[in-house]
């Protein structure tokens, strides 16, 4: 590396390598030139490449390098990490469940939910978070059933995050008790890293979809506490090899557990239903014996 | 892309230091991606040249330092290295691994003015 402007020698494949290092005439730059390298602006130089070298040489150039570095070590998440602790404690505090479901569009997300709220209705009071690019579609389907439902529209964006859930739940005040079902954008990527707060991340697949998309889509497989293999009421229809599905499910995270149903049929639901009442006794038993 | 929304993360991160650590101009940005974090560097670099102009780092260049990924196998009771999440481990094909390392997205330092 040039110690001066700290340029490197990388190449780009197939292109003419000419001498080893280019910019022979260095310290002949004026002024705006040397500043050019020291801010790191890609240039031209006469021997005709483009120069992308700049940067922390390790030795100062006198007159143009006040520069400093600043010893820093902060998460980029960091700042939707803090809020996602605020929305956490505030759902312990006052007894909320929070589940956070993800999974591609088309996975029958929001036909679970519906179900789902309508087996629960009369016993556990739900609220609901509906998050989507644009549209009110889903939060109409969800009102439909009776339960309070905010939908979210991201615009541009493509997922959900803490900030926007705390807003949510502000206008939705979940009673004590309450299961708070967060339907994030219908996405396996981008919502992976973005904890919103919620006591669990669940993520839903169908047998319509590609078996492999657990080994596709590892983050977001990684990233959950319960997967739930949904429309299994298809698999006489469709070309779709369960157990292959969990083998690259568990590759990915080995004690991910898994729940196979048909939100449509109702086979399955019970075992749903329980993983729910299970999380929401043990959080409201939590918070008794505070 | 929701690399748009991390780069933004940064984007934050350079306000506040420059309040306090009392700087006007960002040159470099330093950061950490692990290979088994949820950015891509590509899109990473593209969000930043596309949120940069107008703010304290327009002039500033994006140096990407990738890390490994890291894993525990319990297989082989040791640390082994993983370039993807679900990749087996190395040295016996198992799947049995935990994570430990190399899901970093951090900005490490700021080179300032």
């Amino acid at each position: 590396m040039c110690t001066v402007c700290g340029c490197g020698q990388a190449s780009v494949e197939g292109r003419d390598s000419t001498p080893a290092h280019h910019h022979h005439d260095h310290h002949d730059h004026d002024a705006a030139h040397a500043d050019m390298h020291a801010r790191g602006i890609p240039h031209s130089h006469d021997d005709g490449h483009i120069h992308y070298g700049a940067g922390v040489a390790g030795v100062s150039v006198p007159g143009l390098d006040q520069a400093r570095i600043v010893k820093i070590e902060q998460d980029v998440l960091g700042h939707n990490d803090r809020l996602a602790a605020v929305n956490r404690a505030r759902f312990a505090a006052e007894g909320i469940i929070a589940l956070n479901l993800v999974s591609s569009p088309g996975s029958g997300k929001t036909t679970l939910l519906c179900e789902t709220i309508n087996m629960l209705s009369g016993r556990v009071p739900v609220a609901v978070v509906e998050g989507d690019q644009q549209t009110s579609f889903d939060a109409d389907r969800i009102r439909e059933t009776g339960a309070p439902a905010i939908q979210v529209n991201t615009g541009k964006g493509c997922h959900l995050d803490a900030a926007m859930v705390a807003d949510a739940t502000d206008r939705l005040q979940p009673g004590e008790g309450s299961v708070l079902f967060i339907e994030n954008v219908g996405n396996l990527v981008c919502p992976a890293g973005f904890d919103l707060g919620e006591a669990a991340k669940v993520v839903i697949l169908s047998v319509t979809e590609g078996e492999d998309k657990p080994l596709k889509y590892p983050d977001m497989f990684a990233a959950a506490d319960l997967m739930i293999l949904n429309k299994i009421d298809l698999l006489p229809h469709v070309r779709f090899d369960v157990d292959r599905c969990l083998e690259l499910a568990h590759r990915v995270k080995p004690d991910l557990p898994v729940l196979q149903l048909s939100a449509t049929t109702g086979q399955g639901m019970h075992k749903w239903l329980g993983w729910i009442d299970d999380r929401r006794d043990a959080l409201l038993a939590a918070r008794a014996a505070r | 892309m929701h690399e748009m929304s991390l780069v933004a993360g940064v984007m934050r991160i350079l306000e506040e230091q420059a309040t306090s650590q009392d700087f006007r101009t960002v040159k470099a940005v330093f950061l950490e991606v692990g290979a088994l974090s949820h950015a891509d560097p590509e899109a990473m670099r593209f969000a930043f040249e596309a949120q940069k102009p107008g703010t304290i780092a327009a002039d500033a260049r994006l140096e990407i330092i990738e890390s490994p990924g890291q894993a525990w196998c319990l297989e082989c009771s040791d640390a082994v290295t993983i370039s993807r999440r679900g990749d087996p481990c190395p040295r016996c094909g198992g799947y049995k691994l935990t994570v430990t390392a190399g899901d970093d997205l951090r900005v490490r330092e700021l080179e300032v003015e």
